[in-house]
């Protein structure tokens, strides 16, 4: 079975996957006779445990119970669903909220087509057993990835810029642009995790199964196609699923360059940076910590609802072989 | 590889050590030493701390400015901490909820101060001594909407008009401009020239286009306060004729503007300028004292030039900056004591000449030493002084009309919309829910 074995992988994901994986693999453990309850494993688990709900879990769903909350006349009151409501259907909100997760679709989109099988390619590239210098090319690859994001958008900023750098045409000032060649720097940067997690699992294919294939006359294209890609689509599927997480996720880079207001006229909006403007407000915008939940609350529901999608349209229909 | 590392190990070490040993000359010690040594009196003495989003002024208030206040309350410590200006709202808001924001604050102009002082946040200061220091306009930007309490001393404010580099006026000849058509000319000349870009601005960050582009000129078509004031009371549209006509002249820069100038951000027209690459720059007066010390050419001024038909000239004189104090603070008193200080002529002249570009808005007279920070004062005699018109009121509801401005603006140079249009889309922006406008 060649389910990968990350550090990127959400929490969630991991466990769920484990146990989605049947009753043929959970019956393992319940079959070995009883022992007595073993405290060193709580104590183990405890500090993660705790230091993950106090930052994490509580955070969040207080923000989610923030969301049925507004002021009225200074206090917090519950109000149901009206956030939402508000949310979808007040002119203004909507288009903008509809608009950023469009754009933010987009964002996730060029990461998809773009970052993921170049990434793919380059890993298949690292793999290939006759390169030389593989650890160097593996380590350029990867700086970008450890770079903070600033110094990432500062650099592409000065390349692209009209006046110091080498594009004449103001790439990131046109709404036709602005947002793509956003999600290119950010492709750029963060190249290098697909390319690794890709890469690992290449590199953890027996030779025996390529030697064979060879031995029976595929040539490395074919072998590639029909040996490891297979063996690497369920790497391909946590690969598209933490993408999508980390791209609906996205802010940094964006308010680096853009700037809260995400320009030209809101075309590199996504939904970090109206979280943002919602949530804390922006110059004589007032924030709304309300408001800003509902949002962050329509992030995670449309990020749940996409690995949701991942978990039963993919991972349990995808087959992995005992290697 | 590891045994090279192996031997240097021990050498790193060493060298640490005989750093650590060496006499360091650290500013803290200093103050501490300086503050214990007050006459053995420290047990009694109150630190303030002040909240600020000017990082770039710590240096003139740690150096020049509080030093004369301790000078003469020498019981009193005061501590300048600035955040960034683009968290400071969002920082001051968390740390004043969350009970551990300083003693005194800098105040923002009009409504992000109301709010905090209606909410209880921010002490009233009407009574406070020396108050009457400062006329209505300058105290309007941090008073209740009826003028009758007052929360921040107002500290200073900013003048919009245009900067130019007087090396380049003089290689070709050219005038500062009293008109808008001499100003067109101008930039005519120097385009054609072709050696420099003749008006330095970006829309990349969008605010850039509004504030010292529609802000700066827009006073002379829609008669300063007048307008300002016509607008808040709906006598008059945002898209009337001398909005169309301030968007339709804002338009007519883009190309005088370098190429590329959608993606040019402020610092990027910042440095062009300073580098020498432009010659008019669309500028608020605290650029003056960055641009001192960045440009290695002399510097000029002009208002902004007056459309056909204008006599009289107006300018942005922005009431920028205040400071209040702390409702939850520990020392009220000491507070109270600094804040009447920031009220004296002392102080205001400390400060206009420490931060050049910044006006002080008392009624004392003020000697300020910088030229072109004269330049700019000089025009409060002959031109009427007005605000950002966006600023009271106008940007109670959503959509707000300041950040609507900042997108309208950029497009309307950009040429993604028309002059026309970006005036409708405001006026219906603000009828959405402004009454005096339905």
């Amino acid at each position: 079975m060649t389910r990968p074995r990350t550090s990127a992988l959400p929490e969630g994901i991991d466990t769920e996957a484990t146990t989605a994986s049947g009753p043929a693999v959970a019956a393992g453990p319940a079959a070995r006779p009883r022992r007595r309850f073993r405290t060193h494993v709580v104590v183990f688990i405890a500090p993660a445990a705790a230091i993950y709900t106090i930052f994490m879990v509580y955070p969040l769903l207080d923000s989610l119970r923030l969301s049925l909350y507004a002021p009225r006349d200074g206090v917090h009151t519950f109000v149901g669903l009206d956030n939402f409501v508000h949310l979808l259907s007040d002119d203004l909100l909507s288009e903008a909220f509809w608009n950023a997760v469009w754009n933010n679709l987009v964002f996730f989109a060029v990461h998809f087509f773009v970052q993921n099988p170049i990434g793919l390619l380059l890993a298949a590239l690292l793999a290939a057993p006759t390169l030389k210098g593989r650890g160097t090319y593996r380590t350029l690859l990867f700086i970008p990835t450890t770079l903070s994001v600033v110094i990432v958008g500062f650099i592409w900023q000065l390349i692209i810029s009209p006046v110091w750098g080498f594009v004449d045409t103001p790439l990131l000032g046109q709404s036709s642009t602005a947002l793509v060649t956003l999600a290119l720097m950010s492709v750029w940067q963060y190249i290098g995790i697909p390319m690794i997690l890709f890469y690992a699992v290449l590199i953890s294919i027996p030779d025996e199964l390529t030697e064979a294939a060879t031995v029976d006359g595929a040539g490395g294209w074919t072998t590639f196609w029909r040996v490891k890609f297979p063996l690497i689509l369920p790497t391909v599927g946590i690969v598209s699923v933490v993408t999508y997480v980390a791209n609906m996720n996205a802010f940094d880079l964006i308010y680096t360059v853009k700037g809260a207001l995400a320009g030209p006229d809101f075309a590199s909006d996504i939904m970090g940076t109206l979280f943002f403007r919602t949530f804390f407000g922006f110059q004589l915008q007032q924030g709304s910590s309300t408001m800003g939940a509902t949002v962050a609350t329509m992030m995670f529901l449309l990020i749940l609802a996409g690995v949701l999608l991942y978990f039963y349209g993919w991972q349990r229909r995808v087959e992995s072989y005992e290697l | 590889m590891s045994n090279r590392l192996g031997r240097l190990a021990p050498a790193v070490g060493a060298l640490l050590v005989l750093a650590a040993c060496g006499e360091s000359a650290d500013p803290r010690e200093e103050t501490d030493a300086a503050g214990g040594d007050d006459g053995g009196g420290s047990g009694d003495q109150v630190t303030l701390v002040m909240e600020s989003w000017r990082n770039d002024d710590l240096a003139i208030w740690e150096d020049v400015i509080l030093p004369a206040f301790h000078e003469q309350h020498p019981n009193i410590r005061v501590t300048f901490q600035p955040t960034a200006p683009d968290e400071y709202d969002a920082a001051l808001d968390a740390k004043l909820s969350g009970g551990t924001a300083g003693d005194l604050i800098t105040c923002r102009p009009f409504d992000v101060s109301l709010r905090l002082y209606e909410q209880g946040r921010l002490a009233p200061l009407t009574d406070l001594e020396g108050m009457d220091a400062f006329g209505d306009v300058a105290r309007a930007a941090w008073s209740t909407d009826d003028g009758a309490e007052a929360f921040c001393v107002p500290m200073a404010s900013v003048i919009h008009g245009f900067l130019y580099n007087t090396e380049a006026f003089d290689e070709l000849g050219l005038a500062a401009p009293e008109t808008e058509e001499q100003f067109h000319d101008l930039l005519g000349q120097i385009a054609a020239d072709g050696s420099y870009a003749p008006l330095v601005m970006g829309t990349a960050d969008q605010w850039e286009a509004a504030t010292m582009g529609l802000q700066n000129i827009g006073p002379n078509y829609w008669n300063g306060e007048e307008g300002r004031q016509a607008l808040i009371e709906g006598a008059e549209r945002f898209d009337d004729e001398p909005y169309v006509a301030a968007f339709t002249e804002l338009a007519s820069w883009a190309e005088f503007l370098p190429s590329g100038y959608e993606s040019l951000t402020y610092p990027d027209a910042q440095n062009m300028f300073t580098l020498g690459r432009g010659v008019v720059f669309p500028a608020g007066s605290w650029e003056i004292a960055l641009f001192n010390e960045q440009a290695d050419f002399e510097m000029g001024a002009f208002a902004p030039p007056l459309p056909e038909g204008q006599d009289t000239c107006y300018i942005s004189d922005h009431t920028d900056i205040g400071v209040g104090m702390n409702a939850a603070t520990e020392h009220p008193d000491e507070a109270r004591a600094f804040l009447e200080w920031t009220t004296t002529a002392e102080f205001a002249d400390l400060y206009a000449n420490a931060l050049p570009g910044f006006f002080p808005m008392s009624d004392h007279d003020v000697e300020v030493d910088d030229p072109l920070a004269q330049e700019f004062l000089s025009w409060r005699d002959r031109c009427e002084s007005t605000i950002r018109n966006s600023y009271q009121i106008l940007s109670r509801g959503e959509p707000n009309l300041e950040n609507q401005l900042w997108d309208l603006s950029a497009q309307v140079v950009n040429g993604t919309v028309q002059p026309a249009d970006a005036a409708a889309q405001a006026q219906s922006g603000l009828e959405r829910w402004y009454e005096p406008q339905q």
